[in-house]
């Protein structure tokens, strides 16, 4: 598809056209890293890039009480939250793509009305509920809300990738006397893996990113996470936004996760994109 | 109807099963208790006084200024972002699809603000329009303290969100735009039709149903924004929305009663928005969700 015949003026236009994209896309990026590394005295300097270099506020982030706590629990909150979702996503996109059984399409939609569904609506239930069950500031009171969103976007996901396997492999599996179970074993699920793996990584970032449900249902760092930590982060002074702090732990937490995307880059545009426009 | 097809059938509903119950248990489930509890007088810091009181607590939300200035900020912010994301994102969506150099580098960092936590967006940019820590009053020679005002604390909202989600409504419409067969353009070209020609013949009404999905996608995620605002502004200078009115409502004032009637009210909102983009612009949604 590309036109390698283009004029150079046309070339030049597009590749200015990329450089603007580059500088969109990363200039809060190099400001929110240049603020961390910023000394406390330049703060105020109104530059762009820091003058000289400080590790200061990194190391005040990592012998702060609550980051590390946070970090855990965004950790293995928002791992068990993508194992859980990505386990019942699978079940149920191979039987929408593979199987025939009325009520299928009712699943795929109604997996999509709850993405679109408001989580503030059940953010009241859900704290009232928590309260008595002894769930509230625990780990599950975070994953199971996620499924909210989490579960609709794996099942979406992959029953859109799961479309593109070829159905044939699985047709003579069961033709050699397979049982649908055991052509889902043994034929599917190395085919599927690199959707499953997709899928993965679109319901972690999801289910990283929260913060209403973070916010609404933890109150200390038993299950507090990253987004609700660093939104109510106040450092030493309660009266002074501790602004390079929170630079540093936003570095620290958003370094590891752009790393994964970029290496995964193509998987990611795929699965974003494959259930919304071509379905 | 025969055995196998008859398994068939049992494996599919047995397969779907634990996510239809986890769906239906961590939404349905609460949005019908929402409903319950919004019936009811029912504030945590009185809890004696709980006591039905049927629609009242209805009566109270929708004529009071508070619901509606919050509704109003909340389509200021939805119809504003989701405007401007749609052009901007069209004109990325042409230059991915167009580009002949490092391709590949601009759609890797197209992803890079989809992969930050919006929380921490919304501090970056917080951070870089405070007129004491920031550079953008540096950059433009102003001393404008933005997010003190109403509109200047929409604007940083409003550029915020476009900036955390123009770059997947690029992906979403450079999908649609790579199923416009190339062959039509080029005959189009051959026959004399000038690229804006080509772009407002052929290639827009070509994209209808992908600029539809991506519209009703992004109206709904707008329309129930929260961490934004609620890190920007906290709803101060009268920027809040309707998710940080329910927000302050049930867990700041702690009255479920009054925050969950909140609750069902956004929820009615916004399946009326789906509703109007699906049925007012024909968005085909599950028309075409059939297998190819």
């Amino acid at each position: 598809m590309t036109r390698t015949g283009a004029a150079w003026p046309e070339r030049l236009l597009w590749s200015a056209g990329g450089v603007l994209v580059m500088v969109y896309a990363l200039a809060p990026v190099v400001w929110i890293l240049s603020l961390s590394l910023k000394r406390a005295a330049d703060l105020g300097d109104r530059h762009f890039l820091p003058r000289s270099l400080s590790l200061e506020h990194y190391r005040a982030v990592i012998a702060d009480a609550q980051f590390p706590a946070a970090l855990w629990n965004s950790i293995g909150i928002a791992s068990l939250a993508t194992l859980l979702s990505v386990t019942l996503g699978t079940l149920a996109a191979y039987a929408i793509v593979r199987l025939d059984f009325p009520g299928r399409r009712w699943v795929l939609a109604g997996a999509l009305a709850t993405a679109m569904f408001p989580p503030v609506a059940i953010v009241g239930p859900l704290f009232n509920l928590w309260r008595t069950l002894g769930l509230f500031d625990t780990w599950p009171g975070l994953i199971l809300p996620y499924m909210t969103f989490t579960l609709p976007l794996a099942i979406w996901v992959l029953s859109a990738y799961f479309r593109e396997i070829p159905w044939e492999l699985d047709k003579a599996a069961r033709i050699d006397g397979a049982t649908p179970f055991q052509a889902f074993i043994r034929i599917i699920v190395p085919l599927a893996a690199p959707g499953v793996f997709t899928a993965a990584i679109l319901v972690f970032i999801f289910a990283w990113n929260d913060f209403l449900f973070a916010a609404a249902l933890t109150s200390t760092d038993r299950a507090r996470t990253v987004p609700a930590a660093i939104a109510f982060f106040t450092g030493s002074s309660r009266f002074e936004l501790p602004t390079q702090a929170i630079a540093a732990a936003s570095v620290v937490v958003t370094v590891p996760v752009m790393a994964v995307v970029l290496a995964f880059q193509r998987r990611i545009v795929a699965g974003l994109t494959a259930g919304a426009v071509k379905g | 109807m025969n055995a196998s097809r008859r398994s068939e059938r049992r494996l599919g509903w047995l397969l779907c099963a634990p996510a239809v119950a986890a769906l239906l248990l961590v939404t349905a489930y609460p949005i019908l208790y929402a409903g319950w509890l919004s019936l009811f007088r029912y504030d945590l810091r009185f809890p004696g006084e709980r006591a039905f009181i049927g629609l009242e607590n209805y009566v109270s939300i929708l004529s009071s200024e508070v619901w509606w200035r919050a509704l109003g900020n909340t389509l200021i912010i939805t119809v504003g972002s989701v405007a401007v994301e749609l052009l901007l994102g069209f004109a990325l969506a042409l230059l991915m699809h167009r580009t002949l150099v490092a391709r590949r580098a601009v759609r890797a960092t197209l992803l890079v603000p989809y992969a930050i936590i919006t929380v921490v967006a919304a501090l970056a940019w917080k951070f870089a329009f405070d007129p004491v820590t920031g550079f953008v009053n540096g950059l433009l020679g102003l001393d404008t303290a933005w997010l003190t005002q109403r509109w200047s604390a929409f604007f940083v909202i409003i550029f915020t969100e476009i900036w955390k989600t123009t770059p997947f409504m690029a992906l979403l419409l450079l999908a649609g735009l790579t199923l416009v067969p190339h062959d039509v353009l080029q005959a189009a070209r051959v026959d004399g039709a000038g690229p804006w020609r080509r772009l407002f013949g052929i290639t827009l009404p070509l994209m209808k149903s992908t600029f539809m999905v991506a519209l009703l996608f992004r109206s709904l995620d707008a329309f129930r924004i929260f961490d934004t605002v609620y890190v920007q502004t906290r709803g101060a200078q009268d920027t809040g929305t309707v998710s940080i009115l329910g927000y302050n409502t049930l867990i700041t004032r702690l009255n479920l009663g009054l925050g969950s009637a909140v609750a069902v009210l956004i929820f009615l909102c916004v399946v009326l928005i789906a509703v109007f983009i699906v049925r007012g612009f024909g968005a085909p949604l599950f028309a075409r969700r059939q297998r190819p």
